[in-house]
């Protein structure tokens, strides 16, 4: 099933959290990567019917989302917040959602979802008693209980130890093989690279990127890096590294220098190879924006 | 109504501290009409007094508010909520059943001790007790309504629901006779005063007006909260 949105954009008064959004989401595993406050649960709970866009249109293979709960027979939603009353069981709770599904055999729909997210052991402790990667697999298996076709994830991997985020990385990697329709949110981009065939960057509201890892990967290398360096002779390298073209401009401090790498790669080339020629010594090279807000950042400035 | 939907409001009401605020209010009119009883005062006049005054004017409005909003804003408030509205069951359907397990509350904790109370002063005497416990469940009905509505409406549900008991009800009721046409209480006082054959209770407010007052108020509030339920919206924390 295909989720299409078509110049969506949601604004909270003077504020827009979603600005002229156009996508698709098919089948596979799709990742809405952007930093905190970017509009991805915005953008999310869109997709999901739980918010009415300001403009645009949300569709699941071509029928509106918004005021359609009909879409729930296709759709399993783990949302962010903690969604999950704390007084039933886990297993109450699973199985609550497939009768709320109405399915024919929801004993053994739950049995069968508690399974696949390994929580039948803890299953008759209360909620309350659970901790968060606990609770995070027990919605995931109320969203999987009716085996939908399409499955919204928002930011499933907080709050999960390296365990459960590996075993939850390998159940959608398979549920997105067996063709379902997967998109989940996050704001880590190794995340995303271990699970999406597809990325989606969502940057201050705004589409700013889309592709496969590879693309996005690229498009965050390629761009201009900011390197500090100390060396044994800061003056004379800056004067060296200015005679090639992969250095864009270097800037003498006291604490060193400060290089801006036009093109990485052939940066990475450089830099050893004119240091060994004139013989200084690097005491340190370190990556001065290699954080993912100036990644975003630039990604942004880059679309607009 | 669905069946899941309603157990779980039950466990949601019942099974946590909220059943205490439910049974404290009953607990006190029983204890009152055993007081007035152990006293000596267990004639019409008192019963009467203890009725309009307690059971109706300041136990039903609270109970109903606490149920009213007790099934359904709090899971609005931490987001428990959408549990239910990720699944395809029709929202009108969800905020019905929420209004059948706050009403049927109310007849269990609001029109029973109602009786029950009646009962211990006057027994059957002039159909006073049967009169209040029948005026209680309706307007009981109408406060579950109201007050579900309000909850779904906005997120200050209970201090508004508040003000209106107090305000609307108490002051504006009391001392502005026009507007008691418009009171859940003097309806329900109506209803109890035409079951009732006690020269003591005289409503207000005709019964050819409560009645469809009462029915009108209760379907509005219980399908406008359908409605306003179908446009809820659920953001995250940004």
């Amino acid at each position: 099933m295909k989720i299409e949105l078509a110049q969506v954009s949601r604004w909270y008064g003077n504020v827009v959290a979603v600005n002229d959004v156009t996508m698709t989401i098919g089948p596979g595993v799709t990742g809405l990567l952007g930093p905190n406050g970017a509009g991805k649960s915005t953008l999310l709970h869109m997709m999901a019917g739980f918010l009415a866009p300001s403009n645009g249109t949300v569709t699941l293979d071509g029928t509106r989302v918004w005021k359609n709960h009909q879409v729930y027979r296709h759709i399993g939603l783990v949302p962010e917040r903690e969604g999950v009353y704390g007084f039933l069981t886990g297993w109450q709770f699973v199985l609550s959602a497939a009768r709320l599904h109405g399915l024919p055999d929801p004993v053994e729909a739950a049995r069968k979802a508690l399974a696949t997210v390994e929580m039948e052991e803890p299953k008759d402790r209360r909620v309350e008693t659970y901790s968060k990667g606990m609770r995070q697999r027990v919605k995931v298996a109320a969203a999987l209980v009716h085996d939908p076709p399409v499955l919204l994830l928002d930011e499933p991997f907080n709050g999960m130890d390296p365990r459960q985020r590996l075993q939850l990385m390998d159940l959608i990697r398979t549920m997105g093989a067996a063709g379902k329709t997967i998109l989940f949110s996050s704001h880590i981009l190794e995340e995303v690279e271990r699970v999406a065939q597809h990325i989606e960057v969502l940057v201050a509201g705004r589409h700013a990127a889309s592709g496969d890892f590879r693309e996005i990967r690229r498009l965050m290398t390629d761009r201009p890096h900011l390197f500090r360096i100390r060396s044994s002779d800061d003056r004379r390298l800056a004067a060296a590294l200015m005679l090639d073209d992969s250095a864009g401009g270097v800037s003498l401090g006291p604490d060193g220098l400060e290089v801006r790498a036009v093109e990485f790669r052939g940066f990475a080339r450089l830099l050893p190879r004119v240091a060994r020629t004139e013989g200084i010594r690097l005491h340190e090279v370190s990556p001065a924006d290699e954080d993912l807000e100036s990644v975003f950042s630039y990604l942004i400035n880059r679309s607009s | 109504m669905n069946t899941v939907v309603a157990g779980i409001t039950y466990r949601a009401l019942l099974g946590r501290r909220r059943i205490v605020l439910l049974l404290l209010l009953p607990m006190a009119l029983l204890g009152l009409a055993l007081l007035l009883r152990l006293l000596g005062s267990d004639d019409q006049r008192s019963t009467m007094l203890l009725m309009q005054n307690f059971a109706i004017g300041t136990m039903l409005p609270l109970l109903g508010l606490i149920a009213g909003t007790g099934v359904i804003a709090p899971e609005i408030d931490d987001g428990t909520i959408i549990h239910l509205m990720s699944k395809p069951i029709s929202r009108p359907v969800i905020a019905q059943t929420k209004f059948l397990v706050a009403a049927s509350l109310l007849a269990l904790f609001a029109a029973v001790p109602t009786y029950v109370a009646a009962w211990l002063l006057v027994g059957n005497e002039d159909a006073i007790a049967p009169g209040f416990a029948v005026g209680a469940l309706v307007a009981g009905f109408a406060y579950a309504a109201v007050f579900l509505l309000l909850g779904v409406v906005t997120r200050h549900a209970v201090t508004i629901g508040v003000v209106y008991a107090l305000v609307w009800e108490g002051l504006v009721g009391g001392f502005v006779p026009g507007a008691r046409k418009f009171s859940v209480q003097q309806w329900a006082q109506s209803i109890a005063d035409q079951i009732s054959t006690s020269p003591f209770l005289k409503a207000d407010v005709t019964l050819g007006f409560a009645v469809p007052a009462l029915v009108i108020v209760t379907v509005v509030a219980v399908l406008w909260a359908g409605q306003r339920l179908r446009v809820l919206s659920l953001t995250g924390d940004e």
